[in-house]
This record gives C-alpha cells, structure tokens and sequence, in this order.
C-alpha cells in the first residue's frame, strides 16, 4: 500500500488515505465503502469485551483470582474514578453501565493501534468518533429535558447571576460551546490524537523503510535505524495517549450528564 | 521538500472529517450490543461479586466480634464458677473441721460421763456388797457365838430364854462397838 514500491528514490510520505484500507467485503460499496477492516475491529471490540468480563466473571470468587481481579479493578476504576467522582454518591450508581461500556469501547478500539498486525486504532476513522460522542451528545440532551422539562434549553445557555445587558453577547457564546463546539470537541479530540498515533506510526515505519532501502547510502540508512528506535518511545508514548483518550472521553460523557443533571445550579 | 510532499499528500488524501455512514452504522450498533450486554450481565454480575464481598467481609467481621463476646462469656461464667466452687470448697472444708472439733468434743463428754457413771455404779455395788456381807455376816456371827458358848458351858443354854438375850446383848455390843469403829 506505501508509495515506496515506486522506488524512485523520491519519498512520498503516507497520506490519510493510507489508513483507509480497501474493504474487505465488497457489499454497499456502491454507498460508499463495502465491510472494511476498521469496522471489523470495532465489532470485535465488543467480542473481546463481553468475551473478557464474561470469561473473568464466570465463577466470582471471594478473594478474586488474576482475570477477576483485573476485571474488578477496571470496573472499580470507572465505576468509583470516574463515576462516583464526578457524579456524586446520589446519582452515580444509574450511570455506571454506560460510562463502563465507553471507556472499555473507546479503550479496547484505541489499544488495536498498539497491536502488531491489527494496528488501527478504529477511532481514527471519524464516522466512529462521531457516533459515540453523538451518542453521548443525545443522551445528556435527553438528561437535560427530562429533569427540567424545555426550560432546559434555556437554563444551558442562560448563566444565572450575570447582569443582563451581558446575555446578548454571552448567550449565543453559550449555544455555540455548549451545543456544537462541544460535541464537535468531544468527537475530534479522540479522533485526532488517535489518527495523529496512527499517522505517525506509518510516517516513522514509511521514512524508515524508504531511508534503509531507497537511498542507497550508508549514513542514511544508518538514520533509519534511529527512526526505528524512536518509533519505540513513540509506541510507549501512543499506548499511554490511546489510554488517557479513553479516559478523557469517559470522563467528559460523566461531566456533560452531570450538567445537565445539575442545570441550574450553574 | 518533504513538507511540500505532506501537504501535497493531505490533499490528495481521503478528508480525514468527513464520515464513512457504514462506520457510524457499524459503531451506534456495535456499541448499542455491547451497552445491552453491559447493562445485562457485566455490570449486574460486578456489582453482585463487589456486594457479595462486602456482605462477607461485613459478616465475618460481625461474626467473629459475636464469637468473642461469647468466649469472652463463657470465660466470665467458667471463672465466676470458679470462684464459686472454691468458695463451696472452702466452706465444706470449714465445715468438716468444726464438725469434727464437734465430734471430738461429743466423744471426750460422752465418754467422761461413762466413766463417771461406771464409776458411781461400781461404788453401789460396792457399797452394796458390804451391807449384804455385813447383814450375812451378822446373822452367821449370832449363830457360831452362839454354838461356841453351848460348847463352852454345856447344854444349859440350848433353848432358854437366858441364852436369848444374851445373844442379844452380845450383838448390840457388837453393833455399838462397830459402828464406833466406823465413826472413828
């Protein structure tokens, strides 16, 4: 798929395209695409997922085993570090089983960018980054309504306590962070960093590749060697970001469900 | 250079924003499985495992403060039963040694009394023994005083009256002498 096969001594780095593989079924490509390998991944995502917990939570022992343990620990993790933390004892409890299924959905997608072979993070691809954090923008709207009814709307983008030849200003300010930058940040932030680890991995594996093989001069492809060796630090450094995006993006979805939650306190 | 070649690269490229509809399809259903999975199984079998921990944990911790107070009962109770036992123990001992003083004292008594008794009686027979000799022997003393006189004068004074009294007189002056003997 790199354009070095060319082999005209000129380097063509990866371009986006490049983590857009061809599909592998050919069914609704007349739509667009057909069936391609990042959507493959997503839905084995939710195998591995299920497949994991069902596995380490089929005889729950009371002093767990390893699998149990780990288990346990990522549930206690967002279950207490995120959902209790930010939501409060009150209201917490309802909320855990969707604040777990986007931070192991959005952890297990991002951590396929970490394994040989399978290597693309499926949340690089923008429709998926889109339809979780719509998901999510839907819900907290929905919170929002039913807790306060359609004096919701107003109470999201009216701040109390602010004089009022202010609002003018401040309240388009507000619809606009509150109900479009904030579900378009929300989706971009995960899809950039992960396309960003993508695209970097494919740029040090390109250039290294193109400097050992194409250039023909010792020195350089002596540099390639170090490109190889950097892109090490940068795969640790990728593992740690693809964990703290599904982090971030958890914590956001608890933030936005508990503002809505909390309207008019604000 | 290669700057150039990126840049020309991205535009040549797929936009990285725009969506694939078949990867958002393919995400909402996916996720929408997995959160039915979640809300299903996963998180009611973690939450079970977590207060099933907390009820064991919570449960032996009551249980073995239950133990203790019992032991700690049941060890007042041996010790009060203890003490109660030495007490008893204590008391019955007293008891067998005043008892016994008693005993002693019972015997010492009893067997002086006897001693006594024995004593005054073995006098009575004693003092009886003599006024039964002394009756026998009067009447013997008349008899052989009074065949040793026939003896001495003759017949005369077989049957007479003389010989009566002075039978009689000889004994009252036996009796007077005696009694003098006594006195004396």
């Amino acid at each position: 798929m790199l354009p070095l096969v060319l082999a005209n001594a000129e380097f063509v780095p990866p371009s986006v395209s490049d983590a857009h593989l061809p599909d592998l079924l050919p069914w609704g490509a007349h739509y667009g695409t057909g069936f391609g390998k990042q959507m493959l991944l997503v839905l084995l995502s939710v195998v591995l997922i299920t497949a994991f917990f069902a596995w380490a939570m089929r005889r729950p022992q009371l002093v767990p085993g390893r699998a149990q343990w780990l288990a346990e620990s990522g549930y206690a993790f967002v279950r207490n570090g995120i959902g209790r933390d930010v939501m409060g004892e009150k209201n917490f409890m309802r909320w855990v089983p969707l604040l777990f299924a986007i931070f192991f959905f959005v952890l297990v997608n991002n951590l396929f960018g970490a394994i040989p072979l399978i290597q693309l993070p499926s949340f690089s691809h923008a429709g998926s980054a889109y339809a979780i954090a719509l998901i999510v923008y839907a819900i907290w709207i929905g919170v929002g309504l039913k807790h306060h009814g359609p004096k919701y709307l107003k109470l999201a983008v009216v701040p109390s306590g602010v004089p009022g030849w202010i609002l003018p200003l401040l309240v388009p300010l507000e619809i606009i962070s509150n109900f479009i930058v904030r579900p378009l940040t929300h989706s971009l932030r995960l899809m950039a960093v992960m396309l960003a680890g993508h695209m970097i991995v494919m740029l040090a594996g390109a250039g290294a590749a193109f400097l050992i093989t194409q250039t023909g001069n010792p020195l350089l492809a002596g540099t390639g060697v170090l490109v190889i060796l950097a892109s090490v630090a940068l795969y640790l450094l990728e593992i740690l970001l693809m964990y703290l995006q599904a982090f971030v993006f958890t914590l956001l979805t608890a933030l936005y469900i508990q503002g809505a939650i909390d309207a008019n306190d604000h | 250079m290669i700057s150039n070649g990126l840049i020309l690269a991205a535009a040549e490229g797929a936009n990285p924003l725009i969506p694939n509809p078949w990867e958002i399809l393919v995400t909402t259903v996916g996720f929408a499985v997995l959160m039915f999975i979640v809300v299903k199984f996963i998180v009611p079998a973690l939450e079970k495992s977590y207060t099933d921990r907390v009820e064991a944990i919570e449960g032996g911790l009551a249980k073995a403060e239950k133990a203790q107070a019992e032991a700690n009962a049941m060890m007042a109770d041996y010790e009060s039963q203890l003490a109660d036992a030495r007490q008893e123990a204590n008391r019955i001992r007293e008891e067998a040694r005043t008892e016994g003083a008693q005993i002693v004292a019972e015997a010492r008594e009893r067997a002086a009394s006897e001693s006594a008794r024995i004593t005054e009686q073995a006098q009575a027979q004693i003092a009886a023994d003599r006024a039964q000799a002394a009756a026998q022997l009067k009447g013997e003393v008349g008899t052989l005083a009074t065949t040793l006189a026939s003896r001495i004068v003759g017949e005369s004074l077989e049957d007479d009256a003389r010989s009566q009294r002075v039978v009689d007189r000889f004994l009252a002056d036996l009796d007077r002498h005696q009694s003098a003997g006594v006195s004396e």
